[in-house]
């Protein structure tokens, strides 16, 4: 292996910048795909438990056909094949202010939100099912009982799943470069391509991914620790 | 209405090159999604059994180093290991690699940290008393190992293993990012002579799914014939 390693090229020039700006997109990117992918995904994922059949149908077609097809392609298919079909405003609307960027939020949350959808099933699923029955024969009506009772303790108990779907997003963010989204991977490209220093870029994105998986994953378990119901904790994480 | 029905035509006039090159790998370029996913999973499965049986090694300097691997490609995205084996396997080896290989390795080492993960609590997931009655008989630690714990665990494990040989089935629409020609990059390429995003994009996504939910079908169907009654 005949390679010289210059780690200086990370802080010379505008690569820290790049990184940097990289980061803040890369953040961007994947907070607003999980704002969408956790409203998708509470909404599916408790349209799937309803009695109402249709509500069920529509919520199964939606999670069954889009967390089986490739990220990658949804990428492609958002960006690529959707904005025509949008009405004018909106598309005006995207086209001024980085269709790739809301391409990218769009794909990454609609994704990702099928997947955050079966986990809050599970989670849904392993309420008894006399609480239900407890909140309904008090006199609430179906919204109320998933509004006051079911989700409020769904919630609590996915935490463990929920934090493992959260990084999937985060790591699954890198794949919005291929519509050239200047996201971390993106700048961690760029700076390979003026440089010429594959490993040293590399090793530079790569350990910000790792802080960043590690920093997700410490601050759920807080959250965790926050939110545990007493008694009922040990019954989630056994049920997954 | 005019766009389904042209769009209907493009798919049908490149349906060849979509499936057969694109989809199956067989034709003037390297490439194909099966051709890549089915050594992919093999591999995977084949390296991950060693990873996560390492996990549960009796001596520290085994299991520390498998810890570390799995912990750190599960911190990492797909896309970073592709271009980490894209731009530094080349530097190693001091020859280019073709993208075939390229993706193969690097799903392979991808996806073994996840699948080492399955494997570890597959095995963890047969009963003790498996291993000291294999013991007892005069079973070595390896017999025991191979002939006792892993088909049970293998059992145990089999919903997990598909769900994980689905993501890796996915994953391999990846591999278009460095110009491997598979079902994804095949339709790029279709894309660019005859601009029809919407539908192709649609019906590579079709394609893609009847792939992996009739493996999650099958799966289920297993779970159940297995599950004892």
């Amino acid at each position: 292996m005949n390679y010289t390693f210059n780690w200086s090229v990370l802080w010379t020039g505008e690569s820290g910048q790049w990184l940097l700006s990289g980061l803040i997109v890369t953040l961007e990117l994947s907070g607003l795909a999980w704002l969408l992918a956790v409203a998708l995904g509470i909404v599916s994922g408790a349209l799937r438990t309803v009695k109402f059949r249709p509500f069920r149908a529509v919520a199964t077609f939606y999670v069954e056909f889009f967390r089986n097809v490739p990220l990658l392609v949804w990428m492609f298919f958002w960006y690529f094949g959707a904005p025509p079909f949008l009405p004018g405003p909106i598309r005006e609307w995207m086209f001024d202010h980085g269709l790739e960027f809301w391409a990218g939020v769009t794909a990454l949350g609609v994704y990702s939100g099928a997947r955050f959808s079966e986990v809050l099933r599970a989670g849904i699923q392993s309420i008894p099912r006399t609480q239900m029955e407890a909140a309904v024969a008090s006199g609430l009506t179906t919204f109320q009982t998933y509004r006051y009772v079911i989700l409020p303790v769904a919630l609590r108990l996915i935490i463990p799943p929920g934090t493992n779907e959260s990084l999937n997003l985060l790591k699954n963010s890198s794949v919005a470069l291929t519509i050239s989204v200047t996201e971390l991977t993106f700048q961690t490209r760029q700076i390979e391509t003026y440089t010429a220093k594959a490993i040293e870029a590399l090793t530079a994105g790569t350990l910000i991914y790792l802080v960043l998986c590690v920093g997700v994953a410490s601050i759920m378990s807080w959250v965790e620790r926050r939110t545990a119901i007493p008694g009922l904790i040990a019954h989630g994480a056994r049920r997954r | 209405m005019i766009e389904i029905v042209s769009g209907l035509d493009v798919i049908w006039r490149n349906l060849p090159f979509l499936m057969i090159q694109g989809f199956l790998g067989f034709g003037k370029f390297v490439g194909g999604t099966v051709r890549l996913a089915i050594p992919a999973i093999v591999l995977g499965f084949i390296l991950g059994v060693f990873i996560g049986l390492a996990r549960l090694a009796p001596s520290r300097w085994i299991r520390l180093p498998a810890t570390l691997y799995v912990e750190f490609f599960r911190g990492v995205p797909l896309v970073m290991v592709i271009f980490w084996m894209w731009f530094v396997v080349p530097i190693v080896l001091r020859r280019p690699i073709p993208e075939f290989w390229v993706a193969l390795t690097a799903f392979v080492i991808f996806e073994a940290a996840y699948l080492g993960e399955i494997v570890r609590a597959g095995v963890q997931s047969v009963a003790r008393g498996q291993v000291e009655a294999a013991t007892a008989v005069g079973l070595t630690a390896v017999q025991t190992m191979r002939h006792v714990v892993l088909p049970q665990a293998l059992k145990n494990m089999i919903p997990a293993l598909v769900t994980q040989f689905i993501v890796l089935f996915k994953d391999t629409s990846l591999a278009s990012i460095i110009g491997f020609m598979d079902l994804t990059k095949a339709a790029q390429v279709v894309n660019n002579r005859e601009v029809r995003p919407f539908a192709l994009y649609l019906f590579i996504a079709v394609v893609y799914w009847v792939c992996t939910y009739s493996m999650s079908r099958y799966a289920r169907h297993v779970e159940q014939r297995l599950s004892p009654a």
